[in-house]
């Protein structure tokens, strides 16, 4: 085994863009979940949006209206479940497996034309000053747009959950229904509201997958993505700053595996490959989940 | 004769299967406090949620202040000077009480100022309280506090308060009716509802009696009596409870030094609880909520074990038992929350029945359950209780709360216990069938039976107790004979209202 051969600078850089996905769709179930409703269709949604914004950006040979159409196809995704939780009230839970096997399926059957062709790049772009700094410029200022994006919506989330008044009925929404009711607020309003933005947002970590990470398109391969998702939220107590943490660790440890494997580790790769996912499911035991919003995948059905 | 700030004619409002509204009319005056008074069910908050604009009547009018009133929302209600503070409290528990207030303004100021404001208005009457806060971590005094307050920031010309004093010791309720009196001073009309007749005819001016949805009376509760007025709410001659003088018994069950580590974050720690419970008696346990009833009730029923010594039945240590074990030596609980805790609400009365009787009357053979057995036991509970519903395989949830209260009640009567344990057994039951249930305990106890209530209604506890006790903190006071108590004195008991004070601004 030849450590020397991992470039620490590297593997920090690449951390961020192993992490980005997850972020993305993370913060938009963070969204779902404050408003009360639990969407277990994330990894669904991801792969929609992944089929969705490889299919527009190949056609189009834009990858930013790929990613816009990528949002738009996990967001009609997501009206599907919205219109089935809140307007005929069925089962959050068994809607949103459903709503995952039916996303895997539909992109299966998208983008059967699509197997094996190379998804249009983004222009290669230089931040001046910040990305010529040693050692910080090439981890953290020479990334594609996408990365960016991802921080900035987490930054957006977290001031307009805390600060603005339109987060604060959100979070009355999630926290108790009935009283949010009985103040006049609407709830399947806002919950309608939040699930798009969650299915927008899980399309564009699926569409940084097939057009940015991989990039290319191949059947199922979010490889679970979206549940890892699923899991960081809770890992983040449903705060947004904790959720990058989160991501990161899983970020980290999916490239140190990479890199491992790559070094020639004298362990099977099975086992390497599956040291994101036990790290994660580690750091969710020992890490004790705050309190999750009060009206939790409950449905809501006003009495007037 | 003045204009009356709202004028109600001819509201009606039908649901699938019932009338909840019928032809309802009524007039409040500006500076009013009108009670409404009904039993469960009568359409008390069908009314008011339809001022609110959270019902829309299928016919009838609504004047404020002479000009036609149709909110179609909350907001719109709000916005014409309409405010509410519910029953059930509308309060988001993980948010702090700036926020929660926040939520139930129209246009609210940034953060900060409202706590500014929050404390102007809470010193200007006498109801002290922290806008920073986290609501889940207050008592019911203080969290009813952040509705009142969230009200009178909008400066409403109506406040509509639905059974506001279910929750509060009797100090408290005096501070609440000194700052209703001071606003009704101030001009703003107060729609009351409650149970609690005697506290309708000290504070209410005229009150209008609700019954099956119409209005079946108008009287001025300072010159009605409470019988009167409660006869015209159930409409026939209401039953008060009979109690026999008994002797005291031997002793069945008694507590040691009790002290338990609460159970969870917002859970109160018992201390040093000691206390004999005699044979034939009623111990009537007071105290606001959440000062450890339900971490007694868990400790005798078995939920929570405690260590030995501290619980023993008829001289044996029992702390360690779950609740099945109690139950088969003869001692039986039935908790306060009707839905969830004391009834499954999606399952049937007949499951129900089986879920707590299972063990003293042997419904089940070798692990497997003896329906034929159970209906009969359903049966007959709904029967000697008068449980109102279609037949014993119905759902729980879709009995009324009086009547689901009777039936869980009646389900631990039934099993002949030696000790009984209920915590508020008459907690949202309207007045008959609130009698009629106090009527059971006392009647269980005339049989020997050994009855522990843990109640907040006090007038309840007079009515029914040998001996009074208060929970306080997790403390629980040295009894004393129930007759001849004052009001002043349980109040002292209570642990009294220590951090409020009377309003002091001039009008």
């Amino acid at each position: 085994m030849d450590l020397s051969a991992i470039n620490p600078i590297l593997l920090l850089a690449s951390l961020m863009v192993a992490a980005t996905p997850i972020i993305l769709a993370a913060v938009g179930e963070l969204v779902v979940e404050r408003a009360g409703v639990l969407n277990l269709g994330v990894e669904g949604m991801m792969i929609t949006g992944a089929v969705c914004g490889f299919i527009v950006a190949v056609n189009t040979g834009s990858p930013l209206l790929g990613f816009i159409g990528a949002a738009i196809g996990g967001a009609v995704l997501s009206m599907l479940f919205g219109f089935l939780t809140q307007f005929l009230l069925s089962n959050q839970v068994a809607t949103g497996l459903a709503l995952t096997l039916f996303g895997l399926g539909l992109s299966a059957l998208m983008g059967q034309s699509y197997i094996g062709i190379k998804a249009p790049e983004f222009p290669d772009w230089h931040i001046p000053v910040l990305g010529d700094i040693p050692v910080i410029g090439p981890i953290v200022f020479q990334h594609d747009p996408m990365v960016y994006v991802g921080l900035a919506i987490v930054v957006a989330v977290w001031a307009f959950l805390k600060f603005s008044r339109a987060g604060l009925i959100l979070r009355a929404v999630g926290e108790n229904h009935e009283a949010a009711h009985a103040l006049g607020y609407h709830v399947i309003r806002v919950r309608m509201l939040a699930i798009m933005f969650g299915g927008a947002c899980a399309g564009l970590g699926g569409a940084y997958l097939s057009l940015v990470r991989v990039p290319q398109w191949t059947e199922g391969m979010t490889a679970g993505a979206g549940w890892i998702a699923l899991a960081i939220v809770v890992f983040a107590s449903w705060k947004p700053m904790r959720l990058l943490l989160g991501a990161y660790l899983f970020g980290g440890v999916t490239v140190l595996q990479l890199n491992l494997q790559a070094a020639g580790m004298a362990i099977p790769v099975e086992y390497l490959s599956m040291s994101p996912y036990l790290a994660t499911i580690a750091v969710l035991v020992i890490m004790r989940a705050g309190r999750a919003p009060g009206s939790l995948g409950q449905s809501f059905h006003a009495s007037r | 004769m003045t204009q009356p700030l709202l004028a109600l004619s001819g509201l009606t409002k039908a649901y699938p299967g019932v009338v909840a509204n019928k032809d309802v009319s009524f007039n409040i005056m500006p500076g009013e406090v009108h009670a409404l008074l009904g039993e469960n069910g009568a359409g008390k908050s069908t009314l008011v949620k339809t001022i609110y604009g959270l019902v829309k009547p299928d016919s009838g009018t609504m004047m404020l202040n002479g000009a036609p009133f149709t909110p179609a929302e909350p907001r719109a209600a709000r916005a014409s000077g309409v405010a509410m503070v519910f029953q059930h409290f509308s309060l988001f528990d993980a948010m702090n009480v700036a926020e929660n207030i926040a939520l139930g303004m129209e246009n609210p100021p940034p953060q900060r100022e409202i706590a500014a404001q929050v404390r102007a208005v809470s010193d200007q009457y006498g109801l002290p309280l922290d806008p920073s806060r986290i609501v889940g971590e207050l008592s019911a005094g203080e969290r009813q506090r952040v509705e009142i307050i969230r009200c009178l920031l909008q400066d409403p010309k109506l406040l509509i308060m639905d059974e506001p004093t279910s929750v509060l010791t009797p100090q408290e309720v005096d501070i609440l009716f000194k700052t209703l009196r001071k606003l009704s001073a101030e001009g703003t009309a107060i729609l009351y509802i409650s149970h609690k007749l005697e506290e309708i005819r000290a504070l209410c001016e005229n009150a209008t009696v609700l019954r099956l949805g119409q209005v079946v009376g108008d009287c001025d509760p300072r010159t009605t009596s409470a019988r009167d007025m409660a006869e015209l709410m159930v409409g026939t001659a209401l039953h008060v409870p009979e109690r026999a003088a008994r002797p005291a018994g031997d002793t069945v069950l008694s507590l040691k030094n009790l002290s338990a580590k609460a159970p969870h974050q917002f859970g109160t720690a018992l201390r040093d609880i000691t206390i004999d419970v005699q044979k034939g008696e009623v111990l009537g346990i007071g105290g606001v909520a959440g000062n450890g009833q339900d971490e007694l009730v868990a400790a005798l029923s078995g939920e929570m074990r405690t260590a030995a010594g501290m619980i023993t039945y008829l001289g044996e240590n029992i702390g360690h038992l779950g609740p099945n074990p109690r139950r088969k030596i003869g001692l039986l609980t039935a908790p306060e929350e009707r839905m969830g805790h004391a009834a499954a609400p999606d399952m049937s009365l007949v499951e129900n029945a089986v879920l707590t009787a299972t063990t003293r009357k042997e419904l089940s053979n070798n692990g497997f359950l003896n329906w034929r057995k159970a209906r009969t036991f359903a049966e007959d509970v709904i029967t000697a209780f008068d449980v109102r519903t279609p037949g014993p395989n119905n759902a729980a949830r879709s009995l009324s709360g009086g009547n689901l209260q009777k039936f869980v009640i009646g389900r631990e009567i039934m099993q002949d216990p030696d000790v009984l344990v209920v915590n508020q057994p008459t907690w949202g039951v309207d007045a008959s069938a609130a009698a009629a249930i106090r009527q059971a305990l006392l009647d269980l106890a005339a049989k020997g039976t050994a009855v522990i209530c843990i109640s907040q209604d006090l007038d309840e506890l007079m009515e029914i107790s040998d001996r009074f006790a208060a929970l306080n903190e997790g403390r629980l006071s040295a009894p004393r004979p129930a007759q001849g108590l004052t009001v002043e004195e349980i109040g002292l008991m209570l642990g009294g209202a220590h951090d409020m004070e009377v309003a002091h601004v001039d009008a």
